[in-house]
């Protein structure tokens, strides 16, 4: 390296002169592409927050039927609270009243794990009927065309359309959990149908409802009388 | 871009200058899947419905477009040896705004797509346009560049997303075509079935290119 120094010391300053043109070239196209960045983030950030709050609300509506407003709970400890908007997503409970201010069940969130990566749903509980009344797919990156079947195929839609979760005797957990079984071989109200060609990614959907609603429905259950629909509306 | 001001002359004119040639080129005779084989990625990966197809393609052409337009105008200023790099950068940048976009757009078509719009950023149509034809041509040349690759990509995704989707699903864009009865051929929507889909129209467009150079 020395050597080359001083051979050539006019190449060296040729060099030096052409690496500052380089380094100015990237961070000028650096500093412009983060710039533009950060213009179309903040220029949709509202929009994408609105996009997605509708996209939830309008969930709720879907696994609830007869919803016309809804209320945002999460669990504290020892009993439901209204939503104050740190809350992490898994512990909240959204209540959806019809339009006489009736309870028309529960909406909640739940997470199972895929065959590509997480798969979040929405399901709603009618403790009327004591059981799931709605299903609804909020994100998943399932394979299009196979996976994401869990999505849109009828006859896997209508497992959720009276899903038993009744509350066993002691009150502290379900009579039944909710299990899978295989397509075509559904025995119980609490059995949930799968699909050929998307096992992994129907048992996750199965498996993120057995847990959410072991934990949460006994919960719900007990506390459903509480339940009364809010002067001013949530998002 | 040469430039015209009466309407008759203008398009006799784009006839047959080199502009109207740069917007065909990639349409036929260079297209980017058929004939370059170019961004297999997406092409095997996103093609199993024509929806899916129709939005990659899209999507892939804006990236090219914004991207081929930008290079084209900093071609004087960026100089050799960090070209590759800031290529990137700029593609790059056109890809997270595009995935922005999407989700202002419609939260479902977002859902839809998934992970494969972040994935345009490693497709090499896109860097091959910018470093072969971008960063030598004017900003004009470059847009009908990007325009004809775009739609040809488009045009070649969606030949495989609908051939992949009617006998994968037994459908159309969603609408469905065939009676219950009809046998889903599950492998096509696979990985496999990309391949097959995409041999078999590279096989067409050989036999057709090989008539048109015999007659």
């Amino acid at each position: 390296m020395s050597d080359t120094i001083t051979i050539a010391p006019e190449k060296k300053q040729a060099d030096t002169g052409n690496s500052n043109k380089m380094l100015f070239a990237m961070v000028g196209i650096g500093l412009m592409c983060a710039l533009l960045i950060v213009l179309t983030y903040e220029g949709t950030k509202p929009i994408i927050a609105k996009n997605k709050a509708a996209a939830l609300e309008q969930a709720i509506f879907k696994v609830l039927p007869g919803t016309v407003t809804t209320a945002g709970y999460y669990w504290d400890g020892n009993a439901f609270t209204p939503l104050n908007g740190t809350e992490a997503e898994g512990q909240r409970v959204y209540a959806g009243f019809s339009e006489s201010g009736t309870l028309t069940g529960f909406a909640l969130p739940a997470v199972g794990l895929g065959y590509a990566g997480e798969v979040r749903v929405l399901y709603g509980y009618d403790p009327a009927q004591e059981a799931i009344v709605g299903f609804y797919v909020l994100e998943s990156k399932e394979t299009p065309g196979l996976g994401d079947k869990i999505e849109k195929a009828p006859a896997f839609l209508a497992n959720f359309g009276a899903l038993s979760v009744a509350v066993g005797t002691g009150g502290n957990s379900l009579k039944n959990k909710i299990a899978y079984a295989k397509s075509g071989e559904k025995q119980n109200a609490w059995e949930v149908d799968g699909i050929t060609g998307a096992t992994i990614s129907s048992k996750a959907v199965t498996e993120a409802l057995s847990t959410s609603t072991a934990e949460w429905v006994p919960k719900l259950y007990e506390a459903k009388e509480r339940f009364k629909p809010q002067t001013q509306s949530h998002e | 871009m040469n430039k015209h001001t009466d309407k008759p002359g203008f398009f006799a004119a784009l006839e047959d200058s080199p502009s109207a040639d740069t917007f065909l080129r990639g349409l036929w005779k260079d297209n980017p899947v058929f004939v370059q084989v170019l961004g297999m990625c997406p092409v095997l990966a996103v093609t199993n419905t024509a929806e899916n197809a129709l939005a990659m393609g899209l999507a892939t052409a804006f990236v090219l477009l914004m991207s081929n337009v930008l290079v084209s105008s900093l071609r004087h200023f960026i100089p050799k040896q960090v070209r590759i790099a800031s290529y990137i950068l700029i593609i790059a940048t056109f890809v997270t705004i595009t995935d922005y976009a999407i989700m202002a757009i419609s939260v479902e078509l977002h859902k839809s797509l998934g992970a494969f719009i972040s994935l345009i950023v490693v497709n090499c149509l896109i860097l091959s346009r910018a470093e072969a034809f971008a960063s030598k041509n004017t900003v004009g040349q470059s847009m009908l560049d990007a325009l004809g690759m775009g739609v040809g990509f488009t045009f070649a995704l969606l030949c495989l997303g609908v051939v992949r989707e009617v006998l994968g699903n037994g459908s159309v864009f969603g609408f469905g075509l065939f009676p219950d009865t009809f046998q889903e051929w599950i492998v096509m929507i696979l990985p496999a079935g990309g391949f097959f889909t995409l041999a078999i129209w590279l096989l067409l467009f050989n036999i057709l290119k090989q008539k048109r150079a015999t007659t």
